[in-house]
């Protein structure tokens, strides 16, 4: 096979067939991503992620670093599990967070004194993550039969009522009793559980649960890439591209089904025991809707069917919204973003240098009006990064009532991104610099005082300009329905 | 091998395949010809589990088929292609063929994931059945194209993948659903060579729909014409090509007689 296409004759088959490869090698710094991602071999990639994860654990002992770390951890097993149930079998489960919850309180009540189970470690997530893989059948017998939007509305449901079923729980009355027993503990959660206990010591600190967590993804990893390259993988695959070819070659369909929601649900399971020992304490809440859309989001970004895709989207999903709320961290994350941004969409560098040039013009001239009609500022907000801030002041407003200019600078962000989107090719070099300066001064003065509204909008914002760029995702291949 | 008694195929009030009898013999190549809407594909549905008959027989080997699904039917022995071809288009093309060995495979997701030595041996013999199956036809589906993707392919191709991924599940009874549509001369003159290789090599049982008459006349041992769901004609393809209902069915009434 010859690698340098510009030998090969047009049109001939080879030629022909390597149609895909002239597509990618695209210019900008997206084709180079392309390009790494081509060059590097995944055992390459996965053993550095590994001396990455190690080296960290052996040198960081900054408490909340570590928490970080742990919380990414559970949620990459928790991207690992959804990719097998939508990336790999084509399932769209809206309920497999429960999943995750039902893990979480399996251990909350086998471990605690809600219930007065103290069962050893090595007797409880076992048993949890059977329990849960149970549940993912029982789950999946109404699903046989459905793909797709029907699918994803049934198992949302069966979410919705596993979180009601915890709610209310708190107060069962059984029969023969006349006082009621509290079981989940409602909106109150179930505090106080007892630490692992495994290879004969108590998991007294989160470093503990990072190297716990550190073997489990390894050997989850391990499973997964191998399951998904060999047989059973293969008919997963077989199953999202067309159950009914898939069904006609023999593949018993309802059964891979069935099975690609047992296994997703079982490491959901393990996922929850571990974050439940984590945090010492289950609350309902953190097992609903919001995690669900962002570990959907960590997949979609990635590129869902993609394992190393999965990785890196849960390292976006869960490592960013920590960053953001530093404000120190937050207030330059974005200026490095849009700089990125731009430098992935200007093509050329003339062009992108023309853009970062009007840019700062803009910058000093809009200074300069603020200053000649007197408006009051405060120029006395300092940064965390004393040389950057010191020319930020000198470039960016910052108006005494900054909530309202604000919110009405956020506005005419919005309708000139939207105008944008439609805008005559001649006029959206002009509108670029503005854009920019606007969204620079709206992240400035109003989103990084406000994390959590913030956090939202940025993830939202990502996976809109992820889905325009690349609706495959960062490491997905591009999907071709029907040709 | 196959056998269909008093087979109807009713949709409402449309009667797909009405008392439609069919005996096809080990090793035999029997093609199905009749005009658009005549009820061949869904005769494929019907034999392969698609669809249940409304009533009548499909007997494989003497025992009942009717009614089984779909991946029941594919483990006794019939595989079949589409006439849409319906490819696992975003999998590689040697996986498409890989896939169809599940059926026959044993490792599970337990074996797979520990490396288990029988799995991978496993896994070494699929990769080579489905090199094998793959170099059945020529230089067309050799070597570099083992890993691109499918929809890579070029139509034929896309034919003859279907055809090596029907072969991974090591049927008796090959149903074959117009697989020369869209393929130039050269390609048909092929995949007529191909179709009698697979008789002669694969000791298959084969059934065509086809429309192109010369590759009908090319590998049927035994046609037979359908029209609104009805066995109109059944014999050698001379017999059949000049029976006066066939070319009434295509060309409409009286035109027999005109000729």
């Amino acid at each position: 096979m010859s690698e340098d296409t510009s030998k090969l004759g047009i049109g001939t088959d080879e030629w022909v067939a390597q149609h895909e490869k002239r597509l990618q090698r695209r210019s900008g710094a997206l084709g180079i991503v392309d390009l790494l991602n081509q060059r590097v071999s995944n055992k390459v990639r996965y053993s550095a992620l590994g001396v990455a994860a190690i080296v960290f654990g052996l040198f960081v002992h900054n408490l909340y670093l570590l928490r970080i770390a742990s919380n990414l951890g559970v949620f990459l097993m928790m991207t690992l599990g959804i990719n097998i149930v939508m990336g790999f079998a084509g399932l769209l489960d809206l309920g497999f967070v429960a999943f995750y919850g039902f893990g979480a309180y399996a251990y909350a009540l086998t471990s605690s004194s809600q219930l007065n189970q103290h069962w050893p470690t090595y007797l409880s997530v076992p048993a949890i993550v059977i329990a849960t893989a149970f549940l993912g059948y029982l789950v999946s017998l109404p699903s046989r039969r459905l793909f797709g939007d029907y699918l994803a509305i049934v198992t949302l449901f069966f979410g919705q009522i596993f979180i009601q079923l915890v709610l209310s729980s708190d107060s069962i009355t059984f029969p023969g009793h006349t006082d009621s027993t509290d079981i989940t503990g409602g909106s109150n959660g179930i505090p106080g559980l007892d630490p692992f206990k495994l290879f004969g010591r108590a998991f007294k600190s989160t470093s503990d649960y990072y190297w716990l967590l550190l073997i489990v993804i390894t050997l989850l990893l391990i499973a997964v890439v191998r399951v998904n390259r060999t047989r059973v993988g293969r008919a997963w695959r077989t199953v999202r591209e067309d159950p009914l070819a898939s069904q006609s070659m023999g593949i018993k369909v309802n059964n891979l089904k069935t099975l690609a929601f047992v296994v997703g649900a079982a490491i959901a399971g393990l996922a929850g025991a571990i974050f439940a020992g984590i945090q010492s304490a289950v609350f309902i809440n953190g097992f609903d809707i919001p995690l669900l859309t962002l570990i959907y989001a960590a997949v979609i970004l990635g590129g869902s069917g993609s394992i190393p895709g999965s990785i890196i989207g849960a390292f976006v999903m869960s490592v960013l919204p920590e960053i953001l709320r530093v404000q120190n961290y937050s207030e330059f994350l974005f200026l490095a973003v849009l700089v990125i941004t731009i430098g992935v969409i200007g093509k050329n560098w003339k062009k992108l240098a023309i853009n970062i040039v009007s840019l700062i013009a803009i910058g000093y001239f809009v200074k300069a009006l603020f200053s000649l009609s007197h408006m009051t500022t405060t120029p006395t907000k300092t940064w965390a990064i004393a040389p950057v801030s010191k020319a930020l002041q000198y470039w960016l407003v910052l108006p005494a009532n900054r909530i309202v200019w604000g919110n009405m600078a956020f506005i005419a962000l919005v309708a000139l991104v939207a105008y944008y989107s439609i805008a005559h090719e001649k006029i959206k070099p002009w509108l670029l610099p503005i854009i920019a300066y606007i969204a620079i001064f709206v992240w400035e003065d109003r989103l990084v005082a406000d994390a959590s509204t913030t956090r939202q909008l940025i993830i939202g914002a990502m996976l809109v300009v992820m889905m325009i760029v690349r609706p495959q995702g960062f490491l997905g291949k591009t999907r071709v329905e029907v040709l | 091998m196959l056998e269909l008694k008093k087979l109807s195929m009713q949709f409402g009030a449309l009667k797909s395949l009405s008392e439609l009898d069919l005996t096809v013999n080990k090793g035999e190549i029997v093609s199905v010809i009749g005009p658009n809407g005549a009820g061949k594909t869904t005769l494929f549905n019907v034999v392969t589990g698609i669809y249940t008959p409304t009533s009548g027989e499909v007997l494989l080997d003497g025992k009942s088929i009717a009614g089984k699904d779909p991946a029941d039917v594919n483990r006794l022995g019939i595989a079949r292609t589409f006439q849409n071809v319906r490819l696992f288009l975003n999998m590689s093309v040697i996986e498409n063929v890989m896939a169809a060995t599940y059926a026959n495979t044993k490792s599970n997701i337990f074996s797979s994931a520990l490396g288990l030595p029988g799995a991978r041996r496993e896994e070494k013999a699929v990769r080579e059945r489905a090199e094998e199956l793959l170099n059945f036809f020529g230089s067309r589906l050799t070597g570099y194209r083992w890993e691109q993707p499918a929809y890579s392919l070029s139509y034929a191709n896309r034919r003859r993948l279907e055809i090596a991924r029907a072969l991974a599940t090591n049927p008796k009874v090959l149903l074959l659903d117009e697989p020369a549509a869209g393929m130039n001369p050269k390609e048909t003159q092929e995949i007529t060579d191909v179709i009698g290789r697979l008789r002669a090599e694969k000791d298959l049982t084969i059934l065509v729909i086809e429309h192109d008459m010369h590759v009908v006349e090319g590998i049927s041992d035994r046609v037979i014409a359908l029209d609104h769901g009805v066995k109109i004609a059944e014999g050698n393809f001379d017999s059949v090509a000049t029976h006066p209902d066939v070319v009434e069915a295509y060309l409409g009434k009286g035109s027999a007689d005109r000729k």
